[in-house]
């Protein structure tokens, strides 16, 4: 896990965040800095350990398959940047993940 | 300043009940007391008049119907990173700066139901990653005991609010310190609970598996009340754990008899200069003296706390804060296809400490580095909660600094490693999940300071050990007073 | 030169019918007015936090069972992060590495009446996005259009994927293995499966492959096929396709093609700019899921008669044919009230005939379906009975179909009621034989005169000169001796 070669525009494109050429220099040497200390964790012995993604062990938590309330149509479309009548507008899509 | 702002939650809730005074009267009084202060101290976004008064109006129509209420008329300020219907929610951020929130969050419900009154939504650091609120995109708060410094982060205006009698009730949350630190570096008791303990719902989420809603209050006992009111299982919130919530407020204690306290080795203050040192070496013995027992306890993990707290919280904030793409509300930056319209939203609408959590995050999980960064912090998250359960074979409470300086000045700390470094004692307690809060336990004069600053005493339970840990914090403070010995003259 | 084989896998996704959506209690219903069906959750407000449907759980755990899955006894979901403007949190919640059901087989038949079997990896559960429409240009495609507008009501909604080893071999099998898959889901009552309304989406992995080869080769995936029609003509296509490209000596490569209903062939998408890092890992706001066996076991003892074994019943047992069998099996609800009807004695092959001809055209032409009729399987099978016996002959028997249709009743007691029994006794046939005899001088002696075709009308005559009681095999019998 070397922390030199963080690829932070591969990183940023997949977090659509848009860096200027500053920022890349910035970011990857700050993220380059926690790297090194973040690889300190590779001291300790895990071999034997489960991962533990939450602490409370709760299991099973579901609801009933019931119908409750939605938000008014009203509410949510004034919340759009951008709407077109009763749908959200967006620019144009040129991925075609879906 | 009306006298009705330095009384307790506690007692403003009793005279509300007892008719002798109104919510409205208390809820005036509050904002009169927001409306003098918060220009200079700004630990509000918004100030809620028009809602606090229709509020308290409810309140008081509810106490005159034969209704009694736990927290009738007691002004709360509200952290921006919890939805309130009606109300800007902007969790400090340009993304959300003029998004009005259309459901309340539990936690918040509950508390306006047991008779509280929102009187405002308090800054933060953005999306509640800092420790000095100075991450705000909207806006600065000051430290009320020395408007040089910060009022500590994330939480830093709820902090602020209730130590300058803008709101007797402060809600917070907390990841990985964000409701102790502030607390003390701002002469209050800040309470993170269990895990799991109070709703999640409708607070926007940091890292879902370490987030937790407390309270800041001037004392414990009203912490207590908070807590009680806001605890308990929600349906609406898939972690919050399904348990009896074991009342605190009337179970406080005034002496520590029979509970053993453990110092943690690795929690040793040498290092933190011979006057911090010195000042948890008495806070120590004035524990012992209430009757506890200190014994040494080892947390052999505590030095990778940071590392396994910086990959595990910025992992799981990269995905919660996708949903900021512009698309449904909040900002956006106009591009020429969606992808476009995507970048520059978040590029505009996130600070640069939000974009270097994202990054870290996205990095921890993406493809070939999941095993060796993500998973082994989950890994490293186990030893934490082995370790701690090792600990508490042999105490009751773990007592520490709750954060490793006083409240700094602003722009003091511009590398961000330096600051996550304030957290170090706060973040290792996070990951194990368990309730831990700060209370005062004196002053430091800060380097080149004539103002002392107040410092803050951590003291951690077992899981859903709440309201042991309420009671034994209550003996430390009826028996020391620390918060008593000065008011926030910076503010007042 | 090489023959080549396909090998093809299919991907489907699979609407579930619940009544709210997975993790939010919308309702889960198709059409509307966009917009009007998300609440904080769906629409992925800041703050909102998910909760399982348990519906929604128990609906793929008995998918899975009717598939002999085997269902883990630990299972949670995952966070699969990608951006789409039509997913609202920007990260899908499904399930990555424990899904709620693996393996599994399903079996399947085709026209021929021949069955086949192909493997399932897993099934596993996850929610639906919102839908896009593209706009700002004629045709409604993505490439051309300027701006999309986007609705939420389908986002959230209960989504199983079910994903399939490489074990189909051909289009026709691909089509029978999806029809398999419906009529199951169908009749579990998980789902609508209806490709046109979306409630089933496919995607198929293609490959050749020379004939023997154990190999496999390099595919390519197929979308946007909309219908079993498309899946068919499609996966032909790409077959075909790609023989073409390796006979002419060029490789397949490893792609997304989008198949185009109107042009009949498949086409490269444009490959995706961003690259494929889905950074799965566990949703930190579901907590696990534990399937306890005995709920398992409790499912499993609730598994109807699932439509591939009636296939193979109606088959084996009645000698039905595979398009008599296919029809009932397609239509639950037939299938069990022809299951009725055999189980009162109506024997296999007439009580198909009865349901699938009369008893089907009557429920059209009505528009009450034959389950909802006044003519109960058991008498259906009386009727059956009484054919069968020779108490009433087939004429007698469409008759009182209708009569019991429109008013119901017992046919024995109709029959008994009203003398329909059909006459076997020699004297009074006999008598009709005489009648009919001296009646038709001239067709008598057609018949002498070598005419033998003229029996038929001669044995019609009896018929309705006994008001169709006559038993017609007799008064052929008698009518033969008298002319002979």
């Amino acid at each position: 896990m070397s922390s030199d070669n963080i690829d932070i525009r591969y990183v940023a494109k997949l977090a659509r965040i848009e860096l200027t050429d500053d920022e890349v220099e910035r970011f990857g040497r700050q993220l380059g800095d926690l790297l090194e200390h973040v690889k300190t964790l590779h001291d300790l012995d895990t071999a034997a350990v489960p991962a533990t993604a939450q602490v409370v062990e709760s299991r099973n938590v579901a609801r009933a398959d019931a119908v409750g309330r939605c938000l008014e149509h009203e509410t949510v479309m004034q919340m759009a940047p951008q709407r077109q009548g009763a749908f959200f507008r967006v620019p144009r899509i040129i991925s075609e993940e879906s | 300043m009306s006298e009705a702002m330095e009384l307790s939650a506690a007692e403003i809730a009793r005279r509300v009940n007892a008719g002798e005074v109104s919510a409205r009267e208390v809820t005036d009084a509050a904002l009169a007391q927001i409306d003098a202060v918060d220009d200079r101290l700004g630990a509000y976004l918004t100030r809620l008049h028009d809602l606090a008064r229709v509020s308290a109006g409810r309140v008081d129509a509810r106490i005159k119907a034969g209704e009694h209420l736990p927290l009738a008329g007691v002004p709360v300020a509200v952290k921006d990173n919890m939805c309130l219907a009606g109300t800007r929610t902007t969790c400090g951020s340009k993304m959300l700066e003029g998004w009005v929130a259309p459901y309340t969050a539990t936690a918040v419900a509950r508390l306006l139901d047991a008779g509280a009154v929102p009187v405002g939504k308090a800054n933060m650091d953005e999306f509640a990653m800092g420790s000095s609120c100075e991450n705000s995109a909207l806006g600065k708060t000051c430290n009320p005991y020395d408007l040089g410094r910060v009022p500590g982060g994330s939480s830093g205006g709820s902090a602020a609010a209730v130590a300058a009698y803008e709101a007797a009730i402060g809600m917070g949350s907390d990841t990985g310190g964000s409701i102790r630190e502030p607390a003390a570096f701002c002469n209050l008791v800040g309470f993170k609970p269990t895990y799991g303990r109070v709703s999640r719902y409708g607070l926007i989420a940091f890292a879902s598996s370490l987030d937790q809603i407390g309270p800041l209050a001037r004392s414990v006992e009203d912490a207590a009340l908070a807590y009680d009111v806001m605890a308990g299982k929600d349906p609406m919130d898939s972690t919050s754990v399904d348990r009896p919530v074991e009342p605190a407020a009337t179970a406080l204690r005034s002496d520590l008899r029979g509970v053993r306290v453990g110092i943690v080795k690795q929690f040793g203050t040498q290092g933190l200069g011979p006057e911090i040192d010195s000042l948890y070496r008495r806070a120590y013995l004035d524990l012992e003296k209430l009757g506890a027992t200190l014994v040494d306890v080892e947390l052999p993990t505590a030095e990778y706390g940071l590392a396994t707290y910086y990959l595990i919280a910025p992992a799981e904030c990269s995905s919660n804060l996708a949903r900021f793409d512009g698309v449904r509300y909040g900002l956006r930056v106009d591009g020429e296809d969606v992808g476009r319209m995507y970048e520059r939203t978040r590029a505009e609408g996130f600070g640069p400490e939000v974009k270097r959590r994202i990054l870290i995050g996205t990095y921890a999980l993406s493809s070939g580095y999941y095993d060796a960064y993500y998973v082994k912090a989950q890994k490293a998250r186990t030893m934490f909660g082995a370790d701690f359960k090792r600990a508490f074979e042999r105490c009751d409470l773990i007592a520490s600094p709750a954060a490793s300086s006083p409240a700094f000045a602003f722009d003091a700390k511009s590398d961000p490693y330096s600051m996550y470094m304030m957290d170090y004692y706060t973040i290792p307690i996070s990951l194990a999940g368990l309730p831990a809060l700060s209370v005062p336990c004196g002053y430091v004069l800060p380097e080149g300071s004539s103002r002392p600053m107040p410092m803050g005493l951590q003291l951690a339970a077992p899981l859903f050990g709440e309201a042991q840990l309420l009671a034994a914090a209550n003996a430390y403070e009826c028996a020391t007073q620390h918060a008593r010995q000065r008011r926030p003259e910076g503010a007042l | 030169m090489t023959q080549y084989e396909a090998v093809i896998g299919i991907e489907c996704h699979v609407e579930l019918k619940t009544k709210s959506k997975m993790f939010c209690a919308c309702p889960n219903r198709f059409g509307g007015e966009p917009n009007a069906h998300v609440c904080p959750v769906c629409l992925a407000l800041p703050g909102a936090l998910p909760v399982a449907n348990e519906e929604a759980i128990l609906q793929v755990i008995r998918a899975g069972l009717a598939f002999g899955a085997e269902i883990p006894a630990f299972s949670k979901f995952d966070r699969k992060n990608y951006f789409y403007p039509d997913m609202p949190k920007d990260y899908q919640i499904s399930q990555y590495d424990m899904p709620l059901a693996q393996g599994g087989v399903v079996r399947y038949w085709l026209d021929d009446g021949t069955t086949k079997e192909c493997r399932l990896t897993r099934i596993h559960l996850e929610e639906d996005t919102g839908k896009s429409t593209h706009a700002g240009s004629g045709d409604g495609r993505i490439a051309h259009s300027s701006y999309s507008l986007v609705d939420f009501n389908r986002a959230g909604v209960p989504l199983m994927e079910c994903v399939s080893e490489p074990d189909i071999r051909s289009a026709e099998e691909a089509v029978g293995f999806l029809d398999a898959l419906k009529r199951t889901f169908v009749q579990l009552g998980v789902s609508d499966v209806k490709m046109e309304e979306g409630s089933l989406r496919c995607d198929a992995n293609v490959s050749i492959r020379p004939v023997g080869s154990k190999d496999l080769g390099t595919k390519a995936e197929i979308k946007n096929m909309n219908s079993f029609r498309s899946v068919s003509r499609a996966i032909e296509s790409e077959i075909a396709r790609q023989i073409a490209v390796v006979a002419a000596g060029g490789r397949v490569v490893q792609e997304t093609r989008g198949w185009d209903e109107l042009a009949g062939t498949t086409h490269s998408m444009r490959s995706k700019e961003e690259a494929h890092d889905y950074r799965y890992f566990p949703d930190p706001d579901l907590v696990p899921i534990e399937v306890d066996r005995t709920v398992v076991e409790r499912l499993r003892s609730l598994m109807a008669d699932l439509p591939i074994a009636r296939f193979e019943r109606y088959r084996g047992s009645y000698g039905l044919g595979v398009a008599q069998a296919t029809q009932l099996v397609d239509t639950p609800q037939l299938a069990e009230y022809f299951d009725s009807c055999v189980g009162a004695g109506g024997g296999g092959q007439q009580a198909a005939n009865f349901v699938l001809g009369d008893l089907s055209r009557l429920a059209n032409e009505t528009q009450t379906p034959v389950w909802e009729s006044s003519v109960a399987p058991q008498d259906l099978a009386e009727l059956i009975g009484l054919v069968q016996s020779k108490t009433i002959n087939s004429k007698i028997a469409k008759d009182l179909l209708l009569r019991m249709w429109n008013g119901g009743g017992s046919p024995k007691a109709l029959v008994e009621h009203e003398g329909l029994a059909q006459t076997s006794d020699p004297g009074s046939v006999e008598r009709f034989v005489d009648e009919v005899l001296a009646a038709h001088p001239k067709v008598v002696a057609d018949y002498k005169a070598g005419k033998t075709n003229v029996m038929g009308f001669l044995v019609g005559q009896v018929m309705k000169q006994s008001r169709g009681k006559a038993n017609p095999a007799l008064a052929g019998e008698l009518l033969a001796q008298k002319l002979g």
